[in-house]
């Protein structure tokens, strides 16, 4: 049985279908007039072999191609790519089947940081009480490494919300190059956790190395098809309307492996896209519609996700603010594009702005959290312990926002409304007023017992202090003690055989563990 | 077979089952025997009601009070078996009189005039009648008068008080001054409680103490019975 995942009975919704129209259309009017600048020939190619009007761009200092894309080749794509999508895991019960029609949501971690947060507690005396004592948390930032994400994905196996992982961490150990980082990055997600996979690919050299490992962990070729324990999110679009050269490869390449693959494009409302919602949603939805429609030109039947991380800048940076209230909007007309488009959706929410957990973390994460789930997007990279935008990751806001997530599934059950329900309540309601006390209370409990009832905050202190940090830290620890269930010995060995450079201290099987 | 009727009284009082109808935790006790019924089985077969209230009733409660500080247990859970107790203690009184056991101590509790808020007010009551006190409920808005007169007739150990608004919590003030005019202050430990009022309140309106909640009372009720004793 796959995920169960959380099904919005009626999803949130901010365009008029009227309004999802206007945007369709813009989109299809920017694909053919400006178009998009194609840095990749071969990609030109397939657009050009297909009935697209390409031409060079001489003024350019790199060869590129502005590439003119008639609707009907947008269309066609938007028939052929699937409608559902299955991405598989190491255990089946973690496996995910999305449908573009319903509104299903599940949580994935997410994305790459460079920079891994610790925490620790240190005991401050109060000078005019030296009796006094507290502890408070202190983040030290620091560069991630491939313990680091080993860690990550180990409590990201036990966190109860979280349905997929995207690997947290960028590895930058001094044994990593750019030749190893990719087959280290999969095999320390994958051995630690038996959920979805995702990551992007840093060399295009390292797919069929990433790929094979894959049909090793499963059993072949044919499994890997069936069950896509792993699958891949590419930017090949650079806003404003680029298809950037390596990126674009490695886009393709993985299309006609036919791996499931995410199309991504991250415009910026005011710097590389419009500022006004209707700028930003017709540009980011023609460039993700580009996307897909080379994906089905590649190969017919491509898994794609209609991948959306629109976010609006800073007015005083001009960098990202995915903590803004308009990110949150933009995410949300995209997952209503998706939609009509019958094509699953990767979305994003709980990106903040701040740079460590507190409590402007906590609300601007729970904003967008809240908000983005109601519109029911299937795939949510809802960016578990991430700060600072996309640059920081710290395992203990992961564990706080699992709690959040428990608190939003729970809110999103189904109303339990039904006649056998009113019948049993109104008698519960003539009994009640008819004894002197008028308590509901003695009836509470079976309700209590059923799990009908939300558990309170797991971090709520004692009394009237706060000790959600030191509470969370205890949490994670306890599940950095839980087992994970490891690639068994006999394909870790087969692995560290044929598959070249990944480290030999991620053998968990050796004596040098990590 | 009074020690069994002991044991499953004492496990239907941590069950907080009052009557056979009611639902416990243990879902294969529906249907049993309630505290109820089980206290007349207890007196049917000649157990002193002491052996029942030191054995099963308190020694339940015990259990009860553990499982919720280790939050085993929540208020409904408390209040289910506190008030199961209660109804033990209301059949078991006429023996009780007959055999001049005293209880811990006698309780008068009222909402005070122009406050109709009474949900804290019962539940402590109710906590009360289960951890032992004889409990005397006058109810929810009560005129100041009427609750000298109990004092004075009832003669309890112990009057709690109970306002949720700043609008009413004045008629505690007022009933602390109307025992004093009428020579009963140093005859009644006045107790106050409720959302609006603080220990500093209870302070500076003279009353022996503000209890946060039911538990609290029954602490301080219980230090009070221990002093006595």
């Amino acid at each position: 049985m796959p995920r169960e995942g959380i099904l919005i009975d009626t999803p949130y919704a901010r365009m008029t279908k009227g309004q999802v129209l206007q945007i369709h259309q813009a989109s299809m009017q920017i694909l053919n007039d400006p178009g998009l600048i194609s840095f990749n020939r071969e990609a030109a190619e397939i657009f050009h072999s297909n009935g697209a009007e390409v031409t060079s761009v001489s003024t350019s200092d790199h060869p590129c191609w502005l590439v003119k894309i008639p609707e009907e080749l947008v269309l066609q794509a938007l028939d052929s790519a699937p409608k559902t999508v299955k991405l598989g895991a190491r255990n089946k019960d973690n496996s995910l089947i999305m449908k573009g029609e319903e509104p299903r949501v599940f949580f994935v971690s997410g994305s790459e940081t460079n920079i891994w947060l610790d925490v620790d507690f240190p005991t401050y005396v109060k000078k005019s009480d030296p009796g006094t004592e507290i502890r408070v948390p202190e983040f030290h930032p620091r560069r991630g490494t491939v313990a680091d994400l080993c860690q990550s994905a180990h409590v990201c196996e036990h966190l109860e919300t979280l349905d997929g992982y995207i690997r947290t961490v960028n590895i930058q150990d001094k044994d990593i190059t750019e030749d190893n980082k990719d087959v280290n990055k999969f095999f320390a997600s994958l051995n630690n956790t038996t959920k979805h996979v995702m990551s992007g690919l840093t060399s295009l050299k390292q797919l069929d190395n990433v790929v094979n490992m894959a049909k090793i962990i499963v059993g072949g070729e044919e499994e890997l098809k069936e069950n896509p324990i792993i699958s891949f999110i590419t930017c090949l679009v650079k806003s404003p309307l680029q298809f950037v050269d390596d990126t674009t490869q490695t886009f393709i390449e993985i299309c006609r492996r036919g791996l499931p693959i995410v199309v991504s494009s991250s415009p910026q409302a005011g710097s590389t896209a419009p500022i006004k919602e209707a700028g930003i949603m017709a540009q980011i939805n023609a460039e993700v519609l580009a996307g897909i429609t080379l994906s089905q030109l590649v190969n017919k039947g491509t898994p794609v996700l209609y991948g959306s991380v629109p976010v609006r800048a800073r007015m005083d940076t001009l960098s990202d603010s995915y903590g803004s209230i308009e990110t949150s909007q933009y995410n949300i007309d995209c997952v209503q594009m998706a939609r009509f488009y019958k094509i699953p959706n990767y979305s994003t929410s709980g990106v903040c702005d701040t740079k460590t957990p507190g409590q402007q973390a906590s609300i601007e994460r729970l904003f967008s959290d809240i908000l983005v789930t109601l519109s029911g997007p299937q795939y949510l990279h809802c960016a578990y312990g991430l700060l600072d935008c996309n640059s920081v990751f710290c395992l203990l806001q992961a564990v706080l926002d699992d709690a959040h997530f428990q608190m939003i599934k729970f809110f999103l059950r189904s109303p339990r409304i039904s006649q056998v329900e009113i019948d049993n309540t109104l008698k519960q309601i003539r009994e009640v007023v008819a004894t002197p006390q008028k308590l509901y209370i003695r009836y509470i409990r079976p309700v209590m017992r059923s799990g009908e009832i939300s558990a309170p905050y797991p971090f709520e202190g004692d009394g009237e202090t706060d000790n959600v940090f030191a509470l969370a830290y205890e949490e994670m620890n306890q599940l950095l003690a839980k087992p994970v269930k490891h690639i068994d010995p006999a394909t870790t060995s087969r692995i560290f055989q044929e598959i070249p450079g990944i480290l030999p201290r991620l053998n968990i099987y050796e004596e040098r563990r990590e | 077979m009074s020690k069994d009727v002991i044991a499953l009284l004492k496990e239907n009082v941590i069950q907080g089952r009052k009557t056979q109808d009611d639902e416990g935790i243990d879902e294969s006790l529906s249907g049993t025997p309630g505290v109820l019924e089980l206290t007349q089985s207890a007196m049917e077969e000649d157990i002193a009601p002491e052996g029942i209230i030191t054995q099963a009733l308190t020694a339940g409660m015990q259990v009860v009070g553990d499982k919720f500080a280790t939050k085993e247990y929540f208020i409904p859970d408390m209040l289910a078996s506190a008030e199961a107790v209660g109804a033990a203690m209301d059949i078991l009184k006429p023996l009780l009189e007959a055999s001049n056991v005293e209880t811990k101590g006698k309780f008068a509790i009222a909402t005070v005039k122009g406050d109709i808020h009474d949900i804290g007010k019962n539940i402590v009551a109710t906590l009360l009648k289960g951890a032992g006190y004889e409990v005397n409920d006058l109810g929810s808005n009560v005129p100041t008068e009427k609750i000298v007169e109990v004092v004075r007739e009832y003669k309890p150990d112990f009057l709690g008080l109970s306002a949720l608004l700043t609008t009413t919590m004045v008629a505690m003030r007022e009933v602390i001054e109307a025992l004093k005019q009428n020579n009963l202050r140093d005859k009644v430990k006045v107790l106050i409680g409720g959302a609006a009022v603080s220990g500093e309140y209870a302070r500076e309106i003279g009353a022996d103490a503000y209890c946060v909640d039911g538990f609290h009372a029954i602490k301080v009720l219980d230090a009070s019975h221990e002093a006595k004793v």
